[in-house]
């Protein structure tokens, strides 16, 4: 056989073969350890429960609060200019490139016991809340800012000499048009932050019923040596990331349709 | 104007708060006392040995995922695949999932009572709590960096250079190395460093597969952990420092790279 005519077939197999056995293998095995009788009495215990309502409670906060914010510095670094501005605009990028367990500590020193400046929010939800906002704040500025980009100034300008305000002009002419890349952006953050672990262990303090996200829950049941009560909230887990994304990839195709 | 000052006011006070100045402040508090307790800390055997782990780790992974990444974002662009969609389907699964589910997923597979560890025990293989373990999960964790940064060039660049390329008479390898290759490097590049920033950082999956052994398991990111745990801020703040110098070179990397993506 020539190397044209393994090619074709070897190439494609190949891949198929390592993801499955990287990534399809472990997570079918998840799903059988899952699997038991005591799915639902592990998922509904109250210290699960509690756990899980916590992170999507906390996920939603955090996808609402980064789509205003990150609107607004996308906005800023768009059509902003300020001296630093492209150092400001590297910088975004930084919470996707640092460690998580770093992020956790960069948190604490400003906001843990000790602070500098007085503010001690550890093992409270604020803390919970402040460390996602901190691993999910470039996604909706990275979704939004090449839309802004691409934006044509005319109709905002044509708006303006009809006598829109700019809240008006914002409201009726940009939002449209930036809406579904902050969605995008959003649901990503919001995915992201239902799993993030590194950056919330150290600040939350794992207390059950009140900074116990899933993510620190699953890891103490595994610790603990209880591996099937911990994959039955991991599935549950994974099932609502899933589904956020299916929704997402929906939301893409339509919007690429509509242009 | 004003409203246009109290906008820019507004975005990079919420960037200060959340962002600048914690980072900025971790860089304060690592140097409180001076530069000496922080080369202290980082020269101790338990901090070295985390280095080397995380390096070996990180090296091993990331070529690893970087090949199939290639081979993977060839076959998805190039050609339907009967089961391309179950491909991209798993690709971009560990996106989806919660590091400590992805550690938790191998620790079902290879652990005691597990479909391979019982069967891998007992032939004297322990892949939980050892290197094998933690590469894997680094190697699960960093799988889709590559695959995302490649397929989209390869769309846009299209299969006319490589048809002609095979007209002249170019073998397959020939026009991989020559004409694929080059084309989609900045996009290779970009990928390369994604994956290495997460491979070096991963917390998540590792301290759930790792169990955690100081100088045997333990990487740079767990000794952090675990010397905030036992009260070493210095030693925590040292590592922690090390790493976010590292994710600041990763940043300035992804900056320059991403002006060359634009210009390709």
């Amino acid at each position: 056989m020539t190397a044209a005519a393994v090619r074709p077939s070897l190439g494609p197999g190949a891949a198929l073969l390592y993801v499955c056995l990287l990534v399809g293998l472990p997570v079918a095995a998840l799903a059988d350890r899952a699997a038991t009788s005591h799915f639902w009495s592990s998922v509904t215990a109250p210290q699960a429960r509690a756990a899980l309502e916590l992170t999507v409670e906390m996920a939603v906060l955090t996808a609402v609060v980064n789509a205003v914010a990150g609107v607004l510095i996308a906005w800023v670094l768009v059509r902003d200019r300020f001296p630093g501005r492209s150092i400001v605009n590297a910088l975004i990028d930084l919470p996707f490139a640092l460690p998580t367990i770093v992020a956790g500590l960069v948190l604490l020193s400003l906001y843990g016991p000790n602070s500098p400046i007085g503010v001690n929010v550890a093992q409270t939800r604020a803390a919970v809340l402040l460390a996602l906002l901190f691993v999910t704040l470039p996604f909706v500025v990275r979704a939004v800012q090449p839309v802004l980009l691409a934006l044509d100034r005319e109709s905002e300008e044509a708006a303006a000499c009809l006598g829109a305000r700019p809240w008006q002009t914002f409201r009726l002419v940009i939002w449209p048009t930036i809406r579904p890349a902050t969605f995008v952006g959003a649901g990503l953050a919001f995915a992201r932050a239902l799993g993030e672990f590194g950056s919330i262990v150290l600040i939350s303090g794992n207390l059950p019923f009140h900074t116990q996200v899933a993510s620190v829950f699953i890891s103490g049941r595994v610790e603990s040596g209880d591996v099937p009560g911990a994959a039955a909230v991991s599935v549950v887990l994974l099932a609502v990331a899933l589904v956020t994304l299916a929704i997402l990839d929906l939301v893409v195709r339509r919007s690429r349709r509509r242009d | 104007m004003t409203s246009r000052l109290l906008l820019r006011a507004g975005a990079l006070g919420y960037l200060a708060v959340l962002l600048l100045v914690p980072v900025g402040m971790v860089g304060y508090r690592t140097f409180a006392h001076g530069v000496g307790p922080v080369l202290d800390a980082l020269s101790t055997p338990a901090a070295t040995h985390a280095l080397y782990l995380s390096v070996i780790v990180t090296a091993i992974a990331v070529p690893i995922d970087v090949v199939f990444g290639v081979v993977a974002g060839l076959a998805l662009a190039r050609r339907r695949m009967p089961l391309g969609r179950v491909v991209n389907l798993l690709v971009n699964l560990p996106f989806a999932m919660s590091p400590v589910v992805i550690g938790l997923a191998l620790f079902a597979l290879y652990g005691r009572g597990g479909w391979l560890g019982d069967r891998l025990i007992a032939h004297g293989i322990t892949v939980l709590f050892s290197v094998p373990g933690l590469v894997l999960a680094t190697a699960f964790v960093a799988l889709p960096f590559v695959v995302r940064e490649v397929v989209p060039v390869l769309d846009e660049l299209g299969t006319a250079q490589e048809q002609a390329a095979a007209t002249l008479g170019a073998g397959p390898w020939t026009t991989f190395w020559r004409i694929t290759l080059p084309s989609i490097r900045w996009a290779l590049t970009y990928g390369v460093v994604l994956s290495t920033a997460r491979a070096l950082g991963e917390f998540g999956a590792v301290s759930i597969v790792s169990g955690d052994i100081v100088g045997r398991t333990q990487t740079l990111p767990l000794l952090v952990e675990e010397r905030f745990r036992n009260f070493d801020s210095t030693g925590a703040y040292s590592a922690g420092f090390a790493l976010a110098v590292i994710s600041l070179i990763v940043v300035a990397a992804m900056t320059l790279l991403s002006r060359r993506k634009e210009h390709v």
